[in-house]
């Protein structure tokens, strides 16, 4: 069998490279060098996580508010019906078994100058170098009306935990034949193709529990992620359920009446038994405060280091981060985090960061049976994080069902795998 | 088999030498492999429970997949997307990097009963590739341990004409159907699900 004789050598070769990511020839040398982390979601955690797999000598202390983390990824299908919010909470617990020392508290400064940061708590630490993964934050009042109080009326549900549960739950109080409003946001934004998804996963609820229902997309944008296979999808599944009314058509909230649950349009008015406005975003207000932001509220960093351009010593990953064609979501924030903690252990002992590569996948939900996703695969090019020419993109429009329920059976896997690399 | 042989001095050989540092993964390569790790598990191993691991695959089964899934003559969901991204040298690098992983079985739920019909069934159609019970890595990936339901859309691929199937192969899987049933192939999938470390 001449096959297995040319992949049994291959295979023997192979076992040489035993060692893998535990034997980057990378090991900080003299005093114990410190790394403070800043933000335990994705991208957080998991540069902590992964520079103490790359060299345990390092200190890495990590900052972070919550106890539980709750993912926003698959919250869509907590607030379609389809899970528990308990199945997206996850603890620090499994960084700790890591060696990171987690600290739970608020930073209010980073100097970048002085090598510190300081916290709510009054606590001080010393770094070396920073790494920052605030994820996102709002602007209140960018929509008229729409402040942190009135979300804690018309949810915004873009962070998860509480705000996931209160739309939920209006949802289910919601009469059939009821109007819900969703109000998507401008680009930039965390998750391109979320509120399509949670389009999709209210609308199976509807359909199944208040078929008289309905679904408004209000919307700036004149096209959106993944917008043939949502568009094919709810056309299948949803017929005449879900309206999408674009920037050009008038789709741009300008403000909010909180008590009568109205939005208001440049040119109409539309009221909602349940409103979802997702509000536009930048970076997190600590990423602003620090410095670390330019005028759009955005950290600039060098991308094959995410070392900020503005503050240095200071890295910026994840959400808050200017990444080029990558978008704002989990696995991006998940695989610059890598890059990000391989180049700083490179910098801490004085070497050469590697060759960087940065990936990036989207499951969507459609329907139970009816997943799609969107990749991109990542190198920096003329100082440009560009996708892969002719790679990636999005499941093709004339995929089989069979295909599709693949797909969404894939999603599951890829909800273990990711936050098992992230918290575990 | 005469390979065999072979194959066991060149492990040996290697095992000889992986105290070499220089022959460690580059930290390139390490980081091109953990982009991979978000759908297949940290190193290659999944947690399930649908995506495959890739951890300890052998390293020329790995290049054929991935340049048959860039090629797009083997089906898949985003696999060729993904493939398409990659050169063939790049492609050989994550090769060596995972089949040097050691994969992590994580338990899966299935039926004893069927997994001990399967044990047997496996013994007489399908040992003969898939060695020690599937948890050998030569000619495909490692079975024993890999997520049942990515075995079923495997078989299923092949039966359907959706991927290249051996023809040896092929003729193993007819007679197992035509005397045991389409049971008797679920049976040697609840076999390799059940084999697994923790
Ligand atoms: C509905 C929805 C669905 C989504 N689905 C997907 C999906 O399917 N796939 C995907 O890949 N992504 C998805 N995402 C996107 C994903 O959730 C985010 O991109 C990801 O959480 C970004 O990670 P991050 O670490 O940058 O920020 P975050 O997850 O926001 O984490 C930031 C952390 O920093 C902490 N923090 C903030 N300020 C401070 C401070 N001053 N001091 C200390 N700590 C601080 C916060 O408490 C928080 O825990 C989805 C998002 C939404 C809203
Ligand atoms: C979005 C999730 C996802 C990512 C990211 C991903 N894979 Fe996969 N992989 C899959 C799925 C799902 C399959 C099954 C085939 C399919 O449907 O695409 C698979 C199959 C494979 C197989 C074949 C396994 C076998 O037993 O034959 C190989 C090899 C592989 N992937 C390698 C990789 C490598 C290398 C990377 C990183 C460069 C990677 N994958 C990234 C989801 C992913
Ligand atoms: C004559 C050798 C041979 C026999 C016998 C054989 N196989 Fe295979 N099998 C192969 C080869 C070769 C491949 C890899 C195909 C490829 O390159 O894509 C494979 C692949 C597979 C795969 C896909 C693995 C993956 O990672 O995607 C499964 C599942 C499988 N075999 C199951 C079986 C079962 C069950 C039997 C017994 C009924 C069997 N095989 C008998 C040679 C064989």
């Amino acid at each position: 069998m001449e096959r297995i004789s040319r992949r049994g050598f291959i295979k023997a070769a192979g076992s040489t490279a035993l060692v893998g990511m535990l034997g980057a020839p990378y090991l900080a040398l003299g005093a114990t060098k410190k790394v403070v982390v800043v933000g335990g979601g994705p991208g957080g955690a998991t540069a902590a996580k992964y520079l103490r797999r790359l060299d345990p000598g390092i200190e890495v202390t990590l900052i972070e508010p919550k106890k539980e983390y709750y993912t926003c990824f698959f919250s869509n299908e907590v607030i379609g019906g389809g899970r528990t919010l308990e199945t997206l909470r996850f603890t620090y617990d499994g960084l700790k078994k890591h060696g990171v020392q987690v600290v739970h508290d608020t930073v209010t400064g980073i100097d970048g100058g002085a090598g510190t940061v300081t916290t709510a708590g009054g606590q001080r630490f010393a770094f070396d170098r920073c790494i920052v993964a605030p994820g996102i934050d709002f602007k209140w009042g960018a929509i008229e009306g729409y402040d942190e109080k009135a979300s804690e009326t018309l949810p915004h549900a873009w962070k998860a935990g509480e705000q996931t549960m209160l739309l939920r739950r209006q949802l289910e109080s919601m009469a059939d034949g009821g109007t819900v409003i969703i109000v998507a946001p401008p680009s930039p934004y965390r998750c391109p193709p979320g509120p399509y998804e949670r389009a999709s996963l209210i609308a199976h609820y509807l359909k199944t529990h208040k078929p008289k229902s309905k679904i408004l997309i209000l919307d700036p944008k004149d096209g959106f992620s993944k917008r043939p296979l949502f568009e094919a999808g709810w056309k299948k599944h949803y017929p005449g359920m879900i309206e999408w009314v674009s920037g050009q058509k008038g789709g741009k909230a300008e403000a909010v009446d909180v008590a009568a649950r109205v939005v208001r349009t440049e040119m109409d008015q539309f009221k909602g038994d349940v409103i979802n406005v997702i509000p536009p975003q930048t970076a997190g207000r600590i990423a602003l405060a620090a410095g670390l932001a330019d005028d759009k509220g955005w950290c600039p960093n060098d991308p094959a280091t995410f070392e900020s351009t503005l503050v240095p010593k200071v890295h910026v990953i994840g959400d808050a981060s200017i990444a080029g064609a990558m978008p704002k979501s989990a696995y991006a924030a998940n695989s610059q985090a890598k890059v990000c903690a391989m180049a700083v252990v490179a910098l801490l002992s004085g070497k050469q960061p590697p060759t960087p590569s940065y990936f990036n996948t989207c499951y969507s939900m459609i329907a139970p049976d009816h997943a799609v996703t969107i990749v991109g695969v990542y190198r920096l090019q003329d100082g440009r994080i560009s996708e892969v020419p002719g790679s990636g993109g999005i499941t093709p429009v004339d995929a089989s069902e069979e295909m599709l329920r693949r797909e969404m059976a894939y999603a599951q896997s890829w909800f273990n795998n990711i936050t098992d690399d992230i918290f575990g | 088999m005469k390979t065999k042989t072979l194959m066991g001095a060149m492990v040996i050989a290697g095992a000889a030498l992986s105290t070499v540092p220089v022959l460690a993964a580059d930290p390139a390569t390490n980081l091109l492999s953990a982009m991979c790790s978000g759908c297949h598990g940290t190193d290659g191993s999944s947690r399930g429970p649908t995506i495959p691991s890739i951890a300890g695959m052998n390293a020329e089964y790995f290049v054929d997949s991935m340049k048959a899934f860039r090629d797009g003559t083997r089906a898949a969901t985003v696999m060729t997307r993904i493939a398409k991204g990659y050169t063939d040298q790049e492609i050989e690098a994550m090769a060596q990097y995972f089949a040097a992983q050691k994969l992590v079985r994580f338990p899966q739920s299935f039926d004893p009963k069927l997994a001990e019909r399967g044990k047997r069934l496996h013994e007489n159609y399908c040992e003969k590739c898939h060695e020690d019970g599937g948890m050998k890595s030569d000619e495909a990936g490692v079975l024993a341990g890999q997520m049942m339901p990515y075995l079923r859309f495997s078989l299923d691929d092949f039966l359907q004409g959706r991927r290249e199937i051996d023809k040896k192969m092929k003729a193993k899987v007819d007679d197992l159907l035509a005397a045991e049933g389409k049971e008797g192939l679920e049976a040697v999938v609840h076999f390799y699900g059940s084999q697994h470390d923790k």
